[in-house]
């Protein structure tokens, strides 16, 4: 009776809560009114969409795809004719978005640890000059340096017959930037093909050292050993090629330069633009990362007698790396979704092709659903690879 | 005594070398220390010797202020001019012309509230009522229609009063917005959930751009026939949708950082959910997010300069409708510097204000 009555107690409160304070009941009530909202929502708009898209008799579905694009783009990576379809044109948008991102990233990440090394400098006048790059920067639209750059190359710089040639081969004009480079020749594939082994050996031999390491405790040179390697086996190919030099430098034929390679006035205000904005804000990452790490960490490595080299690889940086990559990555992210503010300047990345696409074909759920979906994945790639580099260096824990 | 003599001879002969006090040594330790900082120094003190007195020649000695677009065409120096002639259009747009007196005071109105609302001591009740009849002022300064003031319509709404509305009441709406996602991102409710994560990500995973295309393209596709929304409410929408997104991510973070101790112990006190949250977790993890969220609140400033591209005439818009005419063609460094230093110092001030804030709240 006694052993009872407590269960009996509990059954009883259990039947006196009332139907609605039952959280779990009202959770599920007030689920399914939030999902009939948002049902009722997205059933509205989209009869809506639909009545007005048979109203103004505007075609749906990608059918569009394979018809003649019929426009031309000012520059790509692959062969291209106004003739070729949207679906071609379009592809060539992404190659244009994903080639600013990729050299812009690039650039920005060289630029970036460069200024947030020069903020911390002891030198005053350095550290002083790379804070006001920063904050100055920062503070001031991406728009409104892409629209500056536009016009530096436009407004400020001579046309091509009176072009400033600041080093020798390379010409800076209103057309935009030519530079001379290396006629094609066979051996530079050659040389591709052995750098890229070169990576591969190279890789290889860093586990095989590593192992070694770990057994016998003897150090292999690998630094040096990368570098020969790496440099090595490409010159040793050229060599053998029979070291072909000659250039293709830019020569004034008519109104325009011919022969090196040109950067459009778009590309270069676009890439300019991007790695000017976004270097100050990975400046201050790099910053904060190399802060992060305390003085002790460095002095500690160097009393167990480490040479500055390994106090800096092997202490330092897979320490500061850690604070520095999350937010790295989602700057990279930032410059290549800013990449698409290149509709203003009329660089064709892929929103701009993509908005022409929508002018012509009047169909913009299609177009802008095509916007949202690229980014999306450029962004979703992006949280993958942070996904795995974090798990790669997280700290390890006992 | 023979100790104090001792110590009294002591300090007076040794007095500090010229070279480690006042402003050589000042120079010797910031700038000279070391031989790689004293080569940097020298290269900077280059750099800034072969491109500020340019600079100045340009900007100050050859310039103008106050002359004609042919003037300036004829001299090399910098044709400030561009910004006098065409001050009224940059700052006001399509506004009409006797009428810019209404959105002049209404930005001095909100700047001043801005600028009252900066002390912490102020922020009571009353403040809100303020700043709800100041908006109110406002509005009916903007748009007109009472008072006997002559109505006017929103699209001839631009320049500096668009990109202070724009980003004003952006912010002032997605903030609210944001916490409802972030709290829902936290939720125990996967349906809740769900759809926040999903709202939360698609939009961060997406540029501005495509929002502003879809506000000023779709939109009127998504509402039944014969209701239309203007423009600049659409584009408000819009900017409103993306800058929940962020903020909601920041203030997901400060939920992160309040501990279990902190909802247990509002949990045993009888608080319900909304009471807990609105009582005792949001007042810190709100006071934890500020510099953040400041710093999102910048880029949604910076951000409403995009409007641009979609044709409505923020001030950006208008210093390029300004240079596009025939006579003042050319001197848009000159203009785009100027608009610049308007972000400048609104950013500017913005971050400076965080970091005070900052210091106070830790204090």
């Amino acid at each position: 009776m006694k052993k009872g009555n407590p269960v009996n107690s509990t059954e009883n409160t259990k039947q006196r809560v009332d139907f609605l304070n039952d959280p779990k009941i009202r959770a599920i009530i007030y689920q399914i009114a939030v999902l009939g909202m948002v049902g009722l929502l997205g059933y509205y708009l989209f009869s809506n969409t639909v009545e007005n898209l048979n109203r103004q008799s505007i075609a749906t579905g990608f059918g569009f795809f394979h018809k003649e694009a019929s426009f031309e783009i000012g520059e790509s990576l692959i062969q291209y004719s106004a003739a070729d379809t949207y679906l071609k044109a379009l592809l060539i948008g992404a190659l244009n978005t994903i080639k600013v991102a990729f050299v812009g990233i690039v650039l920005t990440v060289i630029l970036g640890t460069f200024l947030g090394i020069a903020r911390l400098s002891t030198n005053w006048l350095v550290s002083k000059l790379a804070a006001i790059y920063i904050e100055v920067m920062q503070d001031i639209p991406i728009l409104l340096q892409l629209f500056f750059w536009y016009s530096f190359f436009y407004d400020i710089l001579p046309p091509p017959r009176e072009a400033i040639e600041p080093v020798k081969g390379v010409f800076m004009s209103n057309r935009g930037l030519v530079f001379a480079v290396p006629e094609s020749h066979p051996a530079y594939k050659y040389m591709a093909a052995a750098f890229i082994a070169g990576c591969i050996a190279v890789f290889f031999v860093r586990r095989w050292a590593r192992k070694r390491q770990d057994k016998t405790g003897q150090i292999f040179p690998v630094f040096s050993f990368s570098i020969g390697i790496i440099i090595g086996l490409p010159l040793v190919t050229w060599l053998l090629a029979g070291a072909p030099h000659k250039m293709s430098v830019p020569e004034l034929v008519g109104f325009n330069f011919q022969g090196g390679l040109n950067m459009s006035p778009e590309f270069g205000a676009l890439l300019l633009g991007l790695v000017i904005y976004t270097a100050a804000f990975v400046a201050e990452i790099v910053r904060a990362g190399i802060q992060a790490i305390s003085r002790g960490q460095t002095e500690a490595a160097m009393a167990i007698g480490l040479k500055p080299g390994q106090v800096l690889s092997l202490v330092i940086l897979p320490q500061a790396l850690r604070v520095i990559i999350p937010p790295l990555t989602s700057q990279m992210l930032n410059l290549t979704k800013n990449s698409s503010l290149a509709v203003a300047i009329g660089f064709p990345d892929f929103v701009s092709v993509a908005s022409t696409t929508i002018n012509q074909t009047g169909q913009a759920i299609e177009g802008i659903s095509l916007i949202m979906v690229v980014y999306l994945c450029f962004s979703l790639l992006t949280s993958l690879f942070m996904n795995w580099y974090n798990k790669k260096m997280a700290l390890v824990e006992r | 005594m023979v100790k104090s003599q001792k110590h009294h001879i002591q300090t007076e002969g040794l007095k500090a070398p010229v070279i480690s006090i006042g402003l050589l040594q000042w120079i010797k330790s910031n700038l000279f220390n070391g031989v790689f900082n004293s080569i940097l120094t020298i290269v900077m003190l280059f750099f800034l010797y072969k491109i500020i007195p340019p600079f100045v020649k340009w900007a100050v000695i050859d310039s103008f202020w106050l002359s004609t677009a042919e003037q300036c065409r004829a001299g090399d120096g910098a044709c400030w001019s561009i910004i006098p002639a065409n001050i009224r259009f940059i700052i006001f747009g399509f506004y009409p012309h006797e009428l810019h007196w209404r959105p002049f005071f209404a930005m001095i109105m909100l700047v001043s509230l801005l600028l009252y609302s900066k002390n912490r001591d102020y922020w009571k009740k009353s403040l809100v009522y303020m700043w709800i009849a100041g908006l109110f002022i406002m509005g009916v300064l903007m748009k007109g229609g009472l008072l006997g003031l002559s109505s006017v319509e929103s699209d001839q709404w631009g320049g500096l009063p668009l990109t202070l509305m724009l980003s004003f009441f952006g912010m002032f709406a997605a903030y609210p917005l944001g916490v409802l996602l972030a709290l829902g991102r936290r939720s125990k409710m996967p349906a809740v959930k769900t759809i926040c994560i999903l709202y939360i990500e698609l939009i961060r995973g997406v540029p501005l751009i495509s929002l502003l295309f879809m506000s000023a393209v779709l939109f009127p596709l998504f509402l039944p026939e014969g209701l239309t929304i203007n423009k600049i409410l659409r584009a408000q929408v819009a900017i409103i949708m993306f800058t929940s997104a962020y903020i909601a991510e920041v203030v997901r973070g400060g939920l992160q950082a309040i501990t279990r101790e902190q909802y247990e112990a509002a949990e045993s006190l009888g608080l319900n959910y909304v009471q807990k949250m609105r009582l005792v977790i949001l007042p810190q993890a709100l006071k934890i997010v500020i510099p953040p969220t400041v710093g999102i609140l910048i880029s949604a400033f910076k951000d409403t300069s995009l409007v641009v591209i979609i044709a409505l005439y923020d001030v950006l818009k208008t210093t390029r409708s300004a240079l596009a005419n025939p006579s003042w063609m050319g001197f848009s460094p000159e203009a785009y510097i100027f608009v610049g230093l308007i972000y400048f110092v609104c950013c500017y001030s913005m971050s400076n204000y965080s970091r005070r804030l900052e210091k106070e709240l830790h204090a």
